[in-house]
């Protein structure tokens, strides 16, 4: 009886509770919301400010970099960038960036999908993990066999051998991300075409590829920065024509003996264009980068 | 009959049409797997045997010069090789394991601090975004200039609160530690972002449970919210794990060759590509390659091993 009547007493209290702790607020004490706006700040800080230090830098004169008073307050000057735009030649390496990352994903996209959604509709685990181990090797034990083969075909310094690199790095990529968004789109939209009198390939056309835009714009998004990004491949397989972003900053660095403003500027360069893309698709790189994290 | 030939004609390829269709939707499972595995398949089935190959050869120099089959002799070299072979593993396991610590650890936190919503959060968000897209060479250039011992702000910072210089990425003994924290820079948001997807999907449940027993919030989190967020947690330790393993951009950009004068942050990965490309000790590098991928396999073997035994 006793236990009863106090299990009756509390439940109404307890719903109560549990509506005002899904809103939270109430429940925090002011000390923890100045804790939390301070660690927030300094998390901020601690991401940004490098940053923020690569580009005043780039906008200084190199005697000014050397100077520590003139941190902060200087005149800034566009002599870096006009350096290594126009001397350094660098619109040809921002072309062969972008070339270069846009085939890879392109055809990256075109191979993944249709594999991403066979593994995932009848569920090819193991075929997925031969695709997956593209992403755990490490790509040097593939490069001097590459190596080897692409320079007796007379492919390197080629586009294609690069592009093929990079797809390496952008299809396990597409197939890991689209996987876990094809299991999340209800087959019944694709049966019930095919009662319509759609062919499978047709439902797979018709019907899963318009509903599935947002996870290729997710993959493709995300196999575009990690192919703009990519240094090692291109550091060995690219030659004086295709040469990528990443690679042209690293000679910088060999030919002159240090130019910090020239090299800051460089950096920001190749940073520059892929931090604008990531702003605008925000959205898109978040949903990838945590895809089939949350399934455990 | 001039009507009638290309009727049939056109009625045939139909026919054809129809019937390849047929077949490609009884093997559209392959037919849509295959061409992406066999162009993965080529590119790792085909190296892997080669460096296999070339690991048991004493090939070096140019990979066309011929090269004589040695054995296990490779191998025998790399694994008594105290100088840089077991230094490099060393200088592996400890950068991975430092930045995962220091990433899961303090990604954990930092989620912890973004899980409810609060005013300004969309530019936290960005802050978290920027330094996983930059590109890593130029991140390692970026904290080259910053750590610089003479005219870098962060010995200008210690200055502020009175604290020598330090020699950062030149020292033998900082520079190892000070890749690391550009490691823990660039990829601990990626552990946040991680973590918090799985926070969000947490049911509310078993932590109002626990608030209303009256556990704290250090109780509720080590008790109730850590435990359920394991799987989330492994994930991450396995993804960045791997990554970790094979960093590379920000090592070779920092410090260039060989891992800087007296191989201070030469891990696995900057020795065999220096095997490879600065040197062309193919034979020896290949068998460096191979030791790297067994452990590699291992580590994910161990973790995932974990994660099974741990979700059951």
């Amino acid at each position: 009886m006793t236990v009863l009547h106090e299990n009756t007493e509390s439940q109404t209290p307890a719903s109560q509770r549990r509506g005002t702790a899904r809103r939270r607020k109430p429940l925090r004490s002011s000390g923890y919301k100045v804790f939390r706006f301070a660690a927030l700040v300094a998390v901020v800080l601690f991401l940004i400010a490098p940053l923020f230090w690569m580009l005043l830098a780039s906008f200084k004169t190199n005697v000014d970099i050397y100077d520590a008073g003139k941190s902060f307050l200087f005149t800034p000057t566009a002599e870096n960038y006009a350096n290594v735009l126009q001397r350094n030649n660098y619109f040809v390496f921002i072309f062969n960036s972008f070339w270069v990352a846009f085939v890879s994903t392109a055809l990256s996209l075109v191979l993944g999908v249709p594999a991403a959604y066979a593994m995932s509709r009848f569920t090819m685990h193991r075929s997925a993990l031969v695709v997956l181990m593209a992403r755990v090797i490490p790509g040097v034990s593939l490069l001097v066999p590459w190596y080897y083969v692409f320079s007796n075909l007379k492919m390197v310094g080629g586009f294609e051998v690069l592009i093929l690199s990079h797809m390496f790095v952008a299809l396990p990529l597409i197939v890991y991300i689209m996987m876990s968004y094809f299991d999340s789109l209800p087959v019944e939209l694709e049966e019930s075409a095919q009662v319509d009198g759609l062919t499978p390939i047709g439902a797979f056309r018709h019907i899963t590829l318009p509903l599935s835009v947002a996870g290729m714009a997710t993959a493709g998004i995300l196999a575009f920065i990690f192919s703009w990004n990519n240094f090692m491949f291109a550091l060995v397989l690219s030659g004086s024509k295709t040469k990528t972003l990443p690679v042209a900053i690293f000679d910088f660095v060999s030919y002159a003996s240090i130019d910090w403003g020239g090299l800051m500027a460089a950096a920001t360069v190749v940073t520059i264009p892929i931090m604008i893309i990531a702003l605008f698709t925000q959205k898109y790189i978040v949903s990838g980068l945590t895809a089939g994290a949350t399934k455990g | 009959m001039s009507v009638l030939t290309p009727a049939r004609s056109s009625g045939q390829s139909a026919r054809t049409r129809a019937n390849f269709s047929a077949w490609a939707n009884r093997h559209r499972k392959w037919l849509f797997a295959a061409p992406a595995m066999i162009f993965v398949g080529l590119l790792i089935v085909f190296p892997l045997a080669w460096t296999l190959y070339l690991s048991l050869t004493d090939s070096q120099g140019s990979v066309r010069a011929a090269s004589d089959f040695v054995g296990f002799e490779n191998y025998l070299t790399v694994l008594t090789d105290t100088e840089r072979f077991w230094p490099a593993v060393g200088r592996t396991v400890s950068f991975t394991l430092v930045a995962l610590v220091c990433e899961v650890v303090l990604g954990m936190c930092i989620a912890l601090l973004l899980w409810r919503p609060f005013r300004g959060e969309k530019w936290v968000r960005v802050a978290i975004l920027l330094p996983l897209v930059a590109t890593p060479v130029a991140v390692g250039m970026m904290w080259r200039l910053i750590f610089d011992p003479n005219i870098g702000f962060a010995n200008q910072l210690l200055g502020l609160v009175g604290i020598p210089p330090q020699p950062w990425l030149s020292g033998q003994d900082s520079a190892l530690p000070t890749t690391i924290f550009m490691d823990v820079w660039q990829w601990t948001p990626m552990v946040v972002l991680i973590l918090l997807a799985g926070l969000t999907s947490l049911s509310e449940e078993p932590d109002e449970a626990a608030r209303m027993d009256g556990a704290n919030a250090f109780q509720r989190f080590f008790f109730v919210t850590l435990p359920l967020m394991m799987p989330t947690v492994i994930v991450a330790i396995l993804l960045r794990g791997i990554d970790a393993l094979k960093t590379f951009d920000i090592l070779y950009a920092t410090k260039g060759k060989g891992g800087g004068s007296f191989h201070e942050v030469e891990t696995l990965n900057v020795y065999a590509y220096g095997l490879s490309f600065d040197y062309n000790q193919y034979g020896l590098s290949s068998a460096v390659l191979i030791l790297f991928f067994m452990i590699i396999i291992g580590s994910m073997w161990l973790l995932t091993m974990r994660k099974k035994a741990g979700s059951k």
